[in-house]
């Protein structure tokens, strides 16, 4: 840069209400020039992006901050108090707000607009869907409205990106209004002097101003409905409403709404279940290749191994949800973007509130089918909080696709000849039992859960039903990328340093017989690759295992885990398939010596004829039954619980679910194999 | 008197006063407030919760939320 240029650096607020188009015109403007952080004192997420450009031989750059959608100054929940309070805190010196609009529903969205600008800040007022209000026939008066408010009115169509080099120019050009819309008669001033003021200290106090709140609304839109009244004019029915009353005489119907909500749900949930399981497999099929190649490349060792089977391994642990993360927040994208969100919560709300839960907490549920973690995620849309609290603790108990390669190997050990009653398959009967228990135990425990749970927030379901519009493939693309970077950079921490730990326990042990045995594995290791080495090296390795230090937790746990029929082989499973359950089939392949791990065939030919000391099989019906319902309802997720700490914001709520769902996976275990047996 | 929640589909009426004041706060901001031209427009399949349509878009609230909005109906 020349060194003659001026630069300026300005720091903007984004405000709006909900659906006003916000995140478009952030996108717009920042690009993918954004990062995710938290709120000072709060660990919310906060948007931060910036944008740098030239007007007049100025170099300006602007860091624009994306606060949660609110509809008045005076918040309703601990999102719009956040957007409230990070506006008047003096430590962010915010130089100018940029006030969204939608222009096709101005009157609501100038309650807002005109609290702002009795603010006193920089202010410039953006006015979205343009193109939309054209449409529907509806003309604004921009010069009316930026006389009488006294602020820059800038007509945007972020769809089209027209509007943004004219919102640059009024930003860096904008200015205090001196107009003020507040009641200057109004008996609250008596105590206060400004506006900003008296809005400050009712934001400190909470509760105790709603008569002062509805005062100041009510006072606006009177003036809100004079300002409309002169400068818009729409007509009086709306051409674009008629097709959402008709899209919706079919989304809200009490038999063809419950069809469209079926449909998306199917769809929804073959996304995220089949579709996403090709990535899937090139990312895990891409890391044991590098990892294959870092083992080859790397001289033997600790250091090796560490690489490999703890960083490498915990790495792709995180990465593989990528793709379920990607297509569930495509589709949630799309679902909300379009306006459909808002109906099925219509239709589901009733059914779900017998529940503690809400209409919105249904999308998150069937997805858990297929994973808990994106799930989880996908809960930030519910926006009563204890019902989003209720959603995500229940959620880990429906049976996920980790689930599916345990329950295939415990099924075909309990019925090895496939056939149930002569007539069933019993590997889909069982299946489709596991599946309905896991259903029904998380709505049993979300509506005992609803007694218990209390949260401070005041719990309401008023919300926006919005106008259908095709949704923005752009902005749909933004939102994946943020979640799958957040899930990445957040969750996969915990995931990493969980797995590394677990890598530790497994391949470290402190007996002479874990040394003598690693010591001889090294020896056959370097030695020529016989038939005969590597039948002894399996063996090797699973005594290795055995004498490991998880081996060692595996003796003993014995006792604690008896009384469900477990011995301490199946013990040292529990440990390590606790970082993710899918886990269990490999350790049973390692402890058992199966020739083949990836094929179930083998690890259940060994279970068939595993006896105790006294002859007896440990594989009953009973001890498959225990450990069947043992993993449908135990946690054995670090995912889920690295996720649902990232999504409270606080251990609570982590421990409270873990030490609930090992209760009633013990309780349940106990209970059948006691009554099996 | 009448609430919201006493409304049939297609019905329009004003509104007069709430009996619940933190969802007072919460509807006036909404642009429900006394003396809005209100309609309810329709209702989830089971009773709840309804859909009504105010300053030109459309609010869904449950019923109970409902019934703490006072009305007049339109002669």
């Amino acid at each position: 840069m020349p060194s003659d240029t001026k630069h300026t650096h300005l720091k903007i607020a984004l405000l709006g209400n909900p659906n006003a188009g916000k995140s478009s015109l952030f996108n717009g403007l920042t690009g993918l020039k954004q990062k995710t952080g938290n709120y000072a004192g709060v660990t919310v997420d906060r948007l931060e992006g910036s944008t740098s450009f030239l007007i007049a031989e100025t170099k300006y750059t602007l860091s624009v901050i994306d606060l949660p959608g609110i509809y008045s100054l005076f918040p309703k929940s601990s999102d719009e108090e956040i957007a409230c309070k990070t506006l008047l805190d003096p430590k962010e010196k915010i130089d100018v707000v940029v006030i969204v609009a939608d222009a096709t529903n101005l009157k609501r969205n100038l309650l807002l607009a005109t609290q702002l600008i009795d603010l006193k800040f920089k202010t410039v007022l953006a006015l979205s869907m343009m193109d939309e209000a054209e449409s529907q026939g509806i003309k604004i008066d921009l010069a009316g409205l930026r006389t009488t408010l006294g602020v820059d009115v800038i007509p945007m169509n972020s769809r089209k990106q027209v509007g943004f080099k004219e919102l640059k120019a009024a930003i860096v050009t904008a200015k205090i209004s001196d107009s003020f819309f507040y009641d200057i008669n109004s008996p609250f001033l008596n105590k206060e002097t400004s506006y900003v003021q008296l809005v400050s200290s009712s934001l400190v106090d909470g509760k105790g101003t709603s008569t002062f709140e509805n005062a100041d609304k009510i006072y606006r839109f009177n003036t809100i409905n004079y300002l409309v009244a002169r400068y818009v004019q729409s007509p009086e029915q709306l051409s674009r409403k008629a097709t959402t009353s008709k899209i919706d005489a079919i989304t809200t119907h009490r038999v063809f709404g419950y069809v469209v909500l079926l449909a998306v749900l199917f769809l929804v949930f073959q996304f995220i279940f089949f579709i996403s399981e090709a990535p899937m497999d090139w990312i895990e099929s891409a890391f044991l290749t590098f990892g294959d190649f870092v083992r080859n490349s790397l001289p033997p060792g600790q250091l090796n191994d560490l690489l490999v089977n703890g960083i490498i391994a915990g790495i792709s642990g995180v990465v593989m949800f990528v793709p379920q993360i990607a297509f569930l927040f495509l589709f949630i994208g799309f679902l909300e973007d379009s306006g459909y969100m808002a109906r099925a919560s219509f239709i589901m709300d009733k059914v779900m509130r017998r529940f503690g839960l809400n209409g919105k907490s249904v999308i998150p549920l069937i997805s858990g089918t297929a994973c808990a973690v994106p799930s989880i995620m996908a809960t930030r849309s519910i926006s009563n909080l204890k019902e989003r609290l209720i959603t995500i603790f229940v959620l880990p108990l429906i049976s996920c696709s980790a689930r599916l390669p345990v329950y295939t190997l415990l099924i075909a050990v309990l019925y090895p000849d496939s056939k149930f009653l002569g007539v069933f398959n019993s590997k889909g009967l069982v299946l489709f039992l596991l599946y309905m228990l896991g259903f029904a135990v998380t709505l049993i425990t979300a509506f005992f859960l609803k007694r218990f749970v209390k949260v401070k927030e005041a719990s309401f379901f008023i919300m926006e039903l919005p106008v259908y519009r095709w949704p923005q493939l752009k902005n749909i693309l933004f939102m994946v990328y943020s979640k799958v970077k957040v899930f990445v950079s957040e969750a996969g921490k915990i995931i990493l340093a969980i797995s590394i730990v677990l890598w530790f326990l497994s391949s470290h042990g402190f007996t002479e017989t874990y040394k003598e045995l690693d010591a001889k594995i090294e020896i056959l290791e370097s030695s020529a690759a016989t038939q005969e080495n590597k039948v002894e090296l399996k063996k090797l390795g699973s005594e290795k295992l055995e004498h490991s230090f998880i081996g060692n937790l595996g003796h003993v746990i014995e006792p604690i885990i008896k009384p469900m029929g477990f011995d301490w082989k199946i013990g040292i499973a529990l440990i390590t398939s606790f970082a993710a359950r899918e886990v269990f089939v490999g350790t049973m392949a390692t402890i058992y010596q199966s020739e083949d791990e990836q094929n179930t065939e083998g690890i259940k030919q060994k279970l068939l004829k595993e006896k105790d000391d006294q002859g007896n099989l440990i594989y009953t019906p009973a001890v498959c039954w225990s450990l069947l319902l043992f993993y449908a309802f135990a946690m054995q997720c670090m995912s889920t619980m690295a996720v649902v700490k990232r999504e409270t914001k606080s251990w609570k709520w982590v421990l409270a679910q873990l030490a609930f769902m090992s209760i009633l996976a013990y309780a349940s275990a106990f209970g059948a194999y006691q009554l099996l047996s | 008197m009448l609430s919201l929640a006493d409304l049939k589909i297609g019905q329009k009426a004003f509104v007069k006063s709430f009996t619940n004041e933190l969802l007072s706060t919460k509807l006036i901001e909404m642009g429900c407030m006394p003396g809005e031209a209100i309609a309810l427009s329709k209702t989830a399949p089971f009773g709840c919760p309804l859909a009504i349509t105010i300053a030109g878009y459309e609010l869904s609230l449950r019923r109970e939320e409902a019934a703490s909005v006072m009305i007049e109906l339109v002669a």
